[in-house]
């Protein structure tokens, strides 16, 4: 059987000085049903980009402009704006790392979540009421009851990612997009949050494709991760052969850089340098200017991808010119 | 050795001495403006830092971290307290006295933009303290100090004539560090200077400060909210909760034995990246409650799962512990 969503050759640009620049460029993968996938990166890599791109929410002047997104088949690219609409609202819903942003400050927040049941499901109010205050108890709100007439700046932000979290459950859908859930909370709450989203996970069996740039985040809740730099994939591999065997430059890099993993006192292994600006990525391996295993393609030839163990894509030279090694050439 | 100053020589020891610090900020209602209540930001804030050392100030968002940076720097004003540095206390200065004393306490916040003037150059930006606080002879030799500043934090020095925007995140920051290092001072205080940047920028920022620190035997007060960065920077740790130092020891004390259970709630909440631990339950529930309204006897009882009945009306001290200092009642050694 296919996967639920099924992402190809997604290409992302905004226009730039000398031409389009793509800042997600030919992006592959799948989400199984209630699988929970990681996309993991820094501020650039376009992550956050491919969500959006995925939902057909890319603001002006970007657009998408190649590829694929097939759920269960159907190309969400093609369709019609209102049937689009109806995934948005149905199937496939988001919620972002600044709940405050998303929140009627001067509705309170019930109110909110019985609208946007309402807007997708013909229900009298009294009903989607009570269906709201389930889902304030089933996200964790105390007292959900009188939680419903609470404004939004009377809850904290913990409780106002759960109100979010409540109001992208309430239509039931099958994918649910997590863009940086819990990183502008407290890390006590931040706490609460992911163990909150592994349940709601488990219970309704629904997928998750989680935008994070916190490996922390990936390990408690991911099933598999994608790992993006500059707007190109890079791995994707099961969430223990990832953290536990990176095969990536970039991924490895990434990792040992981490102050959790370092020894007190002594120096911390850099990536040296910086994420190039979009318009001057190299042509070959956009990771090579900042990459120790460089040799001679990187910087002009783009990586293809290689498939170094079952379920485990890497697109490098050098893990190419590796494999190749080990069967015998 | 140094023996020429008056100072007492117990201030050697500590380059840094806080001491009953206190800042509450006013609540202020209706037409005439009358105090109502008070935002708790800080109380009764005691701790030390000796030179060449790096003392992290933890907690999670209101707990008053920041507030105590600024404190020391009298960014804001105290109602109590004393703070020593090199043996002086700030707080009887006058403002000519502490403007000189900022030249040895410099300050860098978590956003590098918000504190570089857009419309100056690099340069003029690093050059700047070093004029005012009457730091090389001329324009051209204070130029070579900028270049050598530069390279310090590991920029090209011909980046001088640009502007801040011309930067990435982590650059600017540099520009930060390096304008704090031009007015030569002893300390510096870090206000979550790194919370901002990614993983791989800010492993390149620690290394630099780390390195500075062993250069030039700077002092660090580090206000972070981020207990991974801690553990690999700092000596010493002090812990807050809603406006108090809930628990301070070495740094290894604290992350192997933490004595406060708000303490080991918040180590326990940091997500692992060990693939082999996952999916624990979180270690303390529920939110931080409001600064401004804490809970009667110890702050942290309403979250708290082992309280006990007197920790709901009576407000622990700190108590002394093996390796530091312990605000719960459960730290307290039996009579």
């Amino acid at each position: 059987m296919s996967a639920l969503l099924e992402v190809r050759g997604l290409r992302t640009v905004f226009p730039g000085e000398s031409g389009p620049v793509p800042v997600v460029d030919d992006i592959a993968f799948d989400l199984d049903r209630s699988e929970v996938l990681a996309l993991v990166g820094e501020s650039g890599s376009g992550k956050s980009m491919t969500a959006l791109s995925i939902l057909r929410l890319v603001p002006k002047p970007g657009r998408v402009d190649a590829g694929a997104v097939a759920l269960e088949g159907e190309n969400l690219l093609d369709l019609p704006v209102t049937a689009m609409r109806r995934i948005r609202g149905r199937r496939i819903s988001m919620i972002f790392q600044e709940p405050m942003t998303c929140l009627n400050p001067v509705l309170p927040v019930g109110a909110q979540v019985v609208e946007a049941i309402q807007l997708h499901e013909a229900i009298s109010t009294v009903d989607a009421r009570a269906r709201t205050r389930d889902l304030f108890a089933e996200v964790g709100i105390p007292d959900p009851e009188a939680r419903l007439d609470a404004y939004p700046h009377q809850l904290s932000g913990g409780l106002k990612q759960r109100v979010m979290i409540a109001m992208a459950l309430s239509t039931r859908p099958e994918i649910l997009i997590a863009d940086e859930p819990t990183t502008a909370l407290d890390v006590t709450v931040q706490a609460q949050i992911l163990a909150l989203l592994r349940d709601l996970q488990r219970e309704r069996r629904m997928a998750i494709l989680l935008i994070t740039h916190d490996l922390g985040t990936v390990n408690e809740l991911a099933d598999r991760v994608a790992v993006m730099y500059a707007g190109r994939l890079v791995e994707v591999a099961e969430r223990r052969a990832l953290l536990s065997e990176p095969l990536h430059p970039y991924t490895r890099g990434l990792l040992r850089s981490m102050p959790a993993l370092a020894r007190p006192g002594e120096r911390l292994p850099e990536i040296p340098g910086v994420v190039p600006p979009p318009d001057q990525w190299p042509s070959g391996c956009r990771f090579s200017t900042r990459c120790a295993e460089r040799f001679e393609p990187c910087a002009d030839r783009v990586p293809s991808e290689t498939e170094p163990a079952p379920g485990r894509r890497v697109w490098c030279h050098d893990v190419e010119r590796r494999l190749d090694g080990g069967a015998g050439k | 050795m140094r023996t020429d100053t008056g100072r007492h020589p117990s201030d050697e020891a500590s380059l840094l001495r806080v001491e009953g610090l206190q800042t509450w900020f006013p609540i202020r209602r209706g037409l005439m403006r009358r105090t109502t209540g008070w935002v708790q930001a800080a109380t009764d804030i005691s701790f030390e830092i000796a030179p060449g050392r790096t003392l992290a100030l933890v907690g999670e968002s209101g707990c008053g971290k920041t507030t105590v940076g600024r404190s020391i720097l009298r960014l804001e004003a105290p109602q109590k307290g004393r703070v020593f540095f090199e043996g002086k206390d700030l707080m009887t200065l006058s403002r000519a006295e502490m403007r000189a004393a900022r030249q040895r306490i410099q300050i860098i916040f978590q956003d590098p933009m918000a504190s570089l003037d857009p419309r100056m150059r690099v340069r003029d930006q690093i050059a700047e303290g070093m004029k005012s606080f009457g730091i090389g002879a001329n324009d051209r030799e204070r130029d070579a100090r900028v270049a050598e500043l530069l390279e310090r934090v590991q920029l090209d020095p011909d980046t001088m004539e640009r502007y801040p925007h011309e930067f990435s995140g982590g650059q600017r920051q540099r520009i930060c560090i390096a304008r704090a290092l031009a007015v030569e001072p002893r300390m510096i205080v870090c206000d979550e200077s790194v919370s901002a940047l990614d993983v791989s920028i800010q492993a390149q920022i620690l290394n630099l400060l780390r390195d500075l620190q062993q250069d030039l035997g700077l002092s660090y007060l580090f206000i972070t909210h981020d207990l991974s960065v801690v553990r690999y920077l700092a000596h010493e740790v002090a812990v807050m909760y809603l406006g108090e130092i809930v628990e301070e020891g070495p740094t290894r004390r604290i992350f192997e034995s933490p004595a406060h259970p708000y303490t080991k709630g918040l180590l326990a909440a940091i997500p692992s990246i060990d693939p082999d631990h996952r999916g624990a339950a979180p270690p303390v529930l529920g939110d931080v409650p409001s600064p401004s309204d804490p809970p009667p006897g110890c702050h942290f009882h309403t979250r708290c799962p082992f309280v006990m009945d007197r920790c709901r009306k009576q407000a622990p001290p700190l108590f002394e512990i093996e390796g530091g200092r312990s605000r719960c009642f459960l730290s307290e050694s039996p009579a």
